[in-house]
């Protein structure tokens, strides 16, 4: 018996001398090549152009699918697929030169007739597009030579070269696109590895990419739902980074320690509390400014963000050029909001706020719903699960109230669109909308930016509460990722870790 | 007759003696006044959020200090208490009037009668609690109703049990079968002998199960299924509390300490019933 324990210690002694020697071993080799994120949501599929869940292009924007323009880090448009681009003079047709020896996973060849496949799929009848808007004003798309595209649009719109750099708006191939919601093959520095569902999704480094070799040979985006377990990850080490870190109460912890990066940055995420201006009593204008007269935006985002977001007045963020400030135009004045019901003959309302399931909308919502109680409204919260949410809000549009972020860039577009969630119908705000699309001059698009945030403001149509800040937590090795959200994205192209 | 008298006496004599029903009895009734007190009285109200006086340490306004949204902790356990208590007995009553007259009817019928409603009872008893409410969650929406119902239905089978368990010896003794010479229907020896012979044993499990609904709530609030804002809950609290655990472990120690001390109130007094209940028990000491 004594022999035997003491064999089984040698021998145990023996494999921890060799694994500490391998384990002190590998820093010295090279720095890493490998990275864990962590995601709050888990992706319904991997196809950025069947489906608007912002946490499909958090995996595979730019990483794994390209577009022929791309926007970056700083919000800015730059060439992707596409070399280089000419615009006629009179601004409706763009020739968009493409970039030679591309090719796909599968070992297809990227050319024109590719380009012509996916944006003619996009803006089919028959489409399953989520941003079909995008492609709405271009009339053909013409296939010149395989390195050249030539696209006609219906009246100039000076937003296209922006428009083909969202996520929905990626090259795919026509011989793989049936598939790509679970095999994605696109033209992109990674490749799908694995998707383990509920647990994380694996890419791996693309050795026939034709841009700049990237230093990452791995990625594995790991769905943490929730906001301890995210916590103790990274305090664990399990995961090297949160690019959107949900809970802002610890920041305070990751920025004391010295192992951790903390970046709070921008999102475009116009966090709104939506009323359904299609259903009484949302359809009174008075009601809709009353509400917006009782909702206390600094008490909001101390209490449910502690402290961390932008207050914004209109739908559109503050770091875009033609913001203008509207966060004075409902002043927080609970009197006011009293007498305006009153005047509405909604004295007593009592109403439903739907919650998905983001700490931002939950919290928030928890908020809200005790400012709109001190001004007399009965406010039930129904939380619902993202696909439940999906299915009775924004496609069934059957609620009265809800808080969501709208992440996606510029979208002002969704107030012109008659059959939108919160049934915001106004011909003259479309008509604005249409002049600001057509309009090919700086000034004047800016001005007209200023003006549509302005219509939407004046008819209170939302609340618009706060900008979601990006909270990034990461490493302190790690560099590269961005500090910034301009469209949902973890572009990995630029990130190594430091030797 | 003067041994029941006798032991009647015995039964108040017992109970003062008895410390760990003392302790169980104590709790239970602080934990009810305290919810009673609550529909009447609160030092602040728990719904209201004043995010301006945010996490503030225990002071003389705030006894157990302010939550994350400026809510006033020592009433929320007040509130929290009702929440508890009210689906705890709800569900309780639900497992009661349902579970013990299917274990009453499959013993007095038992053949395949007795034997169909013990296997449903088998069945229904797989489904935990949770996985109940998830699936009610559907039909009831989250909240109050959907904990109740749920928690009530897993109640079903374990008083259900009990009853079949504890009839079916009943059956066999020399009182009952004097009953049945005597001419007496199923259904009335049923209601006139077997059930007034159980009943304590009912209580006694009748409290358990109160303290397993407590956990139960407590469990459902933490995962959503339970009551919804603005009502509040211990479990919820709990829920909202882990993330601020470094700034203010509190806010998860309070709660914590509420479903613990009531579970175990609970606890004790089932265990205290128990001792004092059952002639065999009592007999032995």
């Amino acid at each position: 018996m004594y022999r035997r324990l003491m064999q089984c210690l040698v021998r145990g002694a023996a494999a921890g001398a060799v694994s500490a020697g391998l384990l002190l071993g590998t820093p010295a080799l090279a720095a890493r090549t490998d990275i864990v994120l962590g995601i709050r949501l888990e992706p319904p599929h991997l196809d950025p152009t069947a489906g608007a869940a912002a946490a499909i292009a958090e995996v595979v924007y730019n990483n794994v699918f390209q577009g022929l323009t791309r926007i970056d880090r700083d919000g800015s448009v730059k060439p992707s697929l596409a070399e280089r681009w000419d615009v006629s003079e009179d601004g409706k047709v763009y020739t968009f030169h493409l970039r030679q020896g591309v090719k796909f996973h599968d070992g297809t060849t990227f050319d024109a007739e590719d380009v012509k496949f996916s944006l003619d799929r996009a803006r089919a009848a028959d489409s399953v597009n989520p941003q079909k808007g995008l492609f709405e004003p271009i009339e053909t798309v013409e296939v010149v030579d395989p390195q050249t595209v030539r696209i006609t649009l219906k009246r100039p719109s000076g937003n296209l070269p922006f428009n083909l750099g969202w996520a929905a708006a990626v090259i795919v191939a026509p011989e793989s696109a049936a598939d790509n919601k679970t095999q994605p093959v696109g033209t992109g520095p990674f490749k799908l590895a694995e998707w383990v569902k509920g647990d994380h999704v694996t890419l791996v480094r693309n050795d026939d990419y034709w841009g700049e070799p990237v230093a990452l040979e791995k990625a594995t985006f790991k769905i943490i739902g929730d906001p301890t377990a995210s916590f103790a990850a990274l305090m664990a080490g399990d995961v090297d980074a949160f690019p959107l870190f949900p809970a802002p109460e610890n920041v305070p912890q990751f920025e004391a320690d010295p192992r951790f990066t903390v970046v709070v940055g921008n999102t475009q995420g116009k966090t709104v509390l939506a009323m359904n201006n299609g259903r009484k009593p949302f359809d009174d204008i008075r009601v809709r400014r009353a509400i917006s007269h009782a909702v206390d935006r600094q008490a909001l985002i101390e209490g449910a963000m502690h402290g961390y977001g932008k207050p914004i007045g209109s739908h559109f963020v503050p770091q875009d050029r033609g913001y203008v400030d509207l966060t004075g135009k409902y002043p927080f004045d609970p009197e006011k909001a009293r007498a305006l019901l009153k005047e509405a003959g909604a004295e007593n309302l009592s109403v439903q706020l739907v919650l998905p399931p983001p700490d931002y909308a939950r919290r928030g919502g928890e908020v809200l719903a005790s400012q709109l109680r001190n001004v007399g409204i009965s406010v039930e919260i129904v939380p619902m699960e993202w696909a439940q949410w999906l299915g009775e809000v924004f496609r069934n549009k059957n609620f009265d109230m809800t808080v969501v972020s709208h992440v996606e860039p510029l979208d002002l577009d969704i107030y012109a669109r008659d059959d939108y969630y919160f049934g915001y119908r106004n011909p003259e705000y479309r008509a604005l909308y249409e002049r600001f699309v057509a309009s090919t001059d700086e000034n004047e698009r800016l001005a007209l930016l200023g003006t549509l945030q302005e219509k939407l403001a004046d008819d209170a149509v939302n609340v618009w509460l706060f900008l979601l800040p990006k909270i990034g937590i990461w490493d302190a090795r790690l560099e590269g990722l961005w500090e910034n959200t301009p469209v949902p994205a973890n572009d990995l192209t630029g990130v190594k870790w430091r030797e | 007759m003067s041994a029941v008298v006798a032991g009647r006496q015995g039964l108040a004599a017992r109970a003062l003696g008895h410390p760990s029903f003392l302790v169980g009895a104590a709790i239970s009734l602080v934990v009810a006044a305290t919810a009673l007190l609550s529909f009447v009285w609160t030092p602040h109200d728990p719904t209201v959020l004043d995010i301006g006086r945010k996490l503030q340490p225990l002071s003389a306004a705030h006894w157990l200090g302010t939550d994350q949204y400026g809510r006033d902790v020592l009433s929320m356990i007040m509130g929290g208490a009702v929440t508890s208590m009210a689906v705890s007995f709800v569900a309780v009553g639900i497992g009661l009037g349902l579970g013990v007259p299917l274990g009453l009817l499959a013993a007095g019928r038992r053949g395949p009668v007795g034997e169909a409603v013990m296997r449903a009872n088998d069945f229904v008893f797989a489904f935990p609690a949770l996985v109940m409410a998830i699936m009610l969650r559907d039909i009831f929406g989250p909240g109050a109703l959907n904990a109740m119902v749920a928690i009530g239905i897993f109640n079903v089978p374990v008083f259900a049990r009990l009853a079949y368990g504890a009839a079916l010896p009943l059956w066999t003794r020399e009182f009952v079968m004097a009953a049945r010479v005597a001419g007496k229907g199923r259904g009335r020896i049923t209601l006139e002998h077997i059930l007034p012979n159980m009943l304590s044993l009912i209580i006694v499990q009748a409290t358990i199960q109160l303290s397993l609904g407590v956990l139960a709530e407590a469990a459902l609030s933490y995962v959503g299924l339970g009551v919804q804002p603005p009502a509040p809950s211990w479990g919820r609290m709990l829920n909202e509390a882990q993330t601020l655990m470094a700034i203010a472990p509190r806010l998860a120690l309070v709660p914590g300490l509420a479903i613990v001390v009531t579970v175990m109130g609970l606890n004790l007094l089932g265990d205290g019933l128990r001792d004092l209940l059952d002639p065999r028990l009592a007999r032995e000491r």
